[in-house]
């Protein structure tokens, strides 16, 4: 039985994600709490944010959801640690139009493990899953802009 | 006779490939596919009668009008209605159901009432009563559910009181198939002074239904998910209810005479069909009703059960596949499989070629109850066979397969 279409979707580093989930967990202090649900499918998702002076020092999630989303999660909380606010919010930009199988610029991040998530784009239906994360962070970012 | 293969030849759909694959679609709980019976007589309408109703000297006029009281009198049969007055035509389920909890619900419920539904409802048949218990200061109460996700009546007798003042329920679960006694429930809210209301959704395209036998005061069901077109459905309502009911939109069609400050509606059914009608749904869903009537509901009934049967039989020998609901089912049967989430699980079917549904199916708080967040969802109608199960199961046993091989 062939996996080849599967295999594109689902590849290894995927999986060891979604098996293995970094930042899985509550941060014991927080600056940003957010919840994200993807209503269409049930998906969930709570990711904590700590920001100091305008950086991400940390990064955490919880949630429940399918093996592409809880990998994404796993991933971004990974990459976006160490980045400066809008550094992340133009990472996120980059991530959509990769989802979206638009051209991305390739050169201004190491977007690492990230660039696993390639293949979802050929899977329109679960596009939503990958992004749901990086959704939340965004919603953060800008309740926090909307407050301030 | 029931001859599924015929059947299928009149479902132009259900000859082609997806991905590769023969399509064997499982999703009809979502939506039905549409014989060409059906979609030949949508075409027809707008390709020789279309015109406006109820309002043509003209020849077209009349003959549109003809079409879609013609539609109407399939619904009263098919539903062994009365009277056409109680006949109305909305846009689906959905709006049926907010008509009841907007025009009666809001009109009829005050504070210490009670609205009396179970956790297994769709959302159609939650929210509405949410908001029209908020606006009345009525309360919202639930009848528990057995382990296996079906009612019983003790429960039932037990929730309704004397304060309950509206009782309603799904006829057939869209999750788990559960079959509810709508009749015996209709019997115990009647007896405690409060009227019935059924969702019908997802029994109407499969089973045989008697209005007057069932004896529910309002009964809702959408076209869609029995062969005919989207974005028509029926609210069933008796006529005594119905004429003390205030108009849910106002507007064209709906007027006996229109002041400057003050208009009179319409007699039955029309005063609750504000605006341009849906003439080319209501032509396609009577054309729906012909073709269902001609294979027979109770064949239809034995098929589909059949097939959950098979199903459930099939998928209970793969390890770790839990399916939920009742044995005795209607042709739905939703599980979760041990190791894939119903996602990745629906996406691995995709690529079979087969059409399942995965996530919460309208159904958050049945979720919560099933303590899940989230199942798939085979759903079975006339048009499936059991080859269709069989490369259903094979296709789940390579979706394990495959995620036991990447762990």
């Amino acid at each position: 039985m062939s996996f080849n279409n599967l295999d594109q979707l689902y590849r290894q580093v995927i999986m060891d994600h979604y098996k293995n989930p970094r930042n899985k967990g509550e941060l014991e202090e927080g600056d940003l709490k957010i919840n994200m649900n993807n209503p269409t499918c049930g998906d969930a998702i709570q990711l904590q944010l700590k920001v100091d002076e305008g950086k991400i020092s940390d990064a955490k999630f919880i949630g429940e959801g399918c093996s592409i989303s809880l990998a994404s999660a796993s991933m971004m909380t990974e990459s976006v640690k160490g980045l400066e606010v809008d550094e992340a919010l133009r990472m996120s930009k980059i991530f959509s139009d990769m989802m979206q199988g638009k051209d991305y610029d390739e050169e201004e991040f190491d977007l690492g493990d990230i660039e696993a998530l390639q293949g979802v784009s050929k899977f329109p239906a679960r596009i939503k899953c990958a992004t749901l994360s990086w959704k939340a962070m965004e919603k953060g970012f800008k309740e926090q802009n909307d407050q301030a | 006779m029931f001859d599924v293969q015929d059947i299928r030849k009149q479902f132009p759909i259900l000859h082609q490939e997806v991905n590769g694959k023969p399509l064997v679609y499982l999703d009809s709980a979502a939506t039905s596919q549409k014989p060409k019976q059906v979609i030949d007589a949508v075409e027809r309408y707008y390709k020789e009668i279309n015109s406006n109703v109820h309002r043509g000297v003209h020849t077209l006029g009349t003959h549109a009008t003809d079409a879609y009281e013609g539609a109407r009198e399939k619904v009263r049969e098919f539903i062994h209605a009365p009277s056409t007055e109680e006949v109305i035509f909305t846009r689906g389920t959905t709006t049926a159901l907010n008509m009841v909890a907007s025009s009666y619900g809001r009109a009829n419920l005050q504070e210490g009432d009670e609205v009396v539904i179970t956790p297994m409802e769709h959302h159609s048949n939650i929210i509405p009563w949410q908001q029209a218990v908020k606006a009345t200061g009525a309360t919202l109460k639930y009848i528990p559910l057995q382990k296996d996700g079906s009612i019983s009546l003790e429960d039932v007798e037990n929730t309704i009181t004397e304060n309950t003042k509206i009782v309603s329920v799904m006829h057939v679960s869209n999750v788990l198939g559960t079959i509810n006694p709508i009749k015996e429930i209709a019997a115990i809210a009647h007896r405690k002074g409060a009227v019935m209301v059924v969702d019908g959704a997802q029994s109407t395209p499969h089973m045989k239904i008697d209005v007057q036998d069932l004896d529910c005061d309002f009964f809702a069901f959408s076209a869609h998910k029995m062969c005919g077109p989207t974005g028509i459905g029926v609210l069933y309502g008796k006529k005594h209810l119905l004429e003390n009911m205030e108009p849910f939109e106002f507007g064209g069609e709906m007027i006996d005479f229109v002041g400057l400050y003050e208009s009179t509606w319409k007699d039955l059914p029309w005063k609750f069909e504000g605006g341009t009608p849906i003439i080319a749904g209501a032509v396609g869903l009577g054309a729906a009703i012909d073709f269902l009537n001609e294979i027979g509901m109770d064949n239809i009934k034995a098929h589909e059960q059949h097939l959950a049967h098979y199903a459930v039989k099939q998928m209970s020998k793969i390890e770790g596949v839990q399916i939920y609901g009742p044995e005795e089912r209607a042709g739905v049967v939703t599980f979760n499989s041990d190791d894939v989430h119903p996602h990745d699980l629906a996406t691995v079917l995709d690529t079979e070629g087969i059409a399942v549904r995965a996530g919460h199916h309208c159904a958050q708080p049945l979720m919560k109850w099933l303590e899940v967040s989230a199942t798939a969802r085979a759903s079975f109608y006339l048009y499936n066979t059991e080859e269709d199960v069989d490369t259903f199961v094979a296709g789940l046993q390579k979706a394990k397969e495959f995620f036991g091989h990447v762990f």
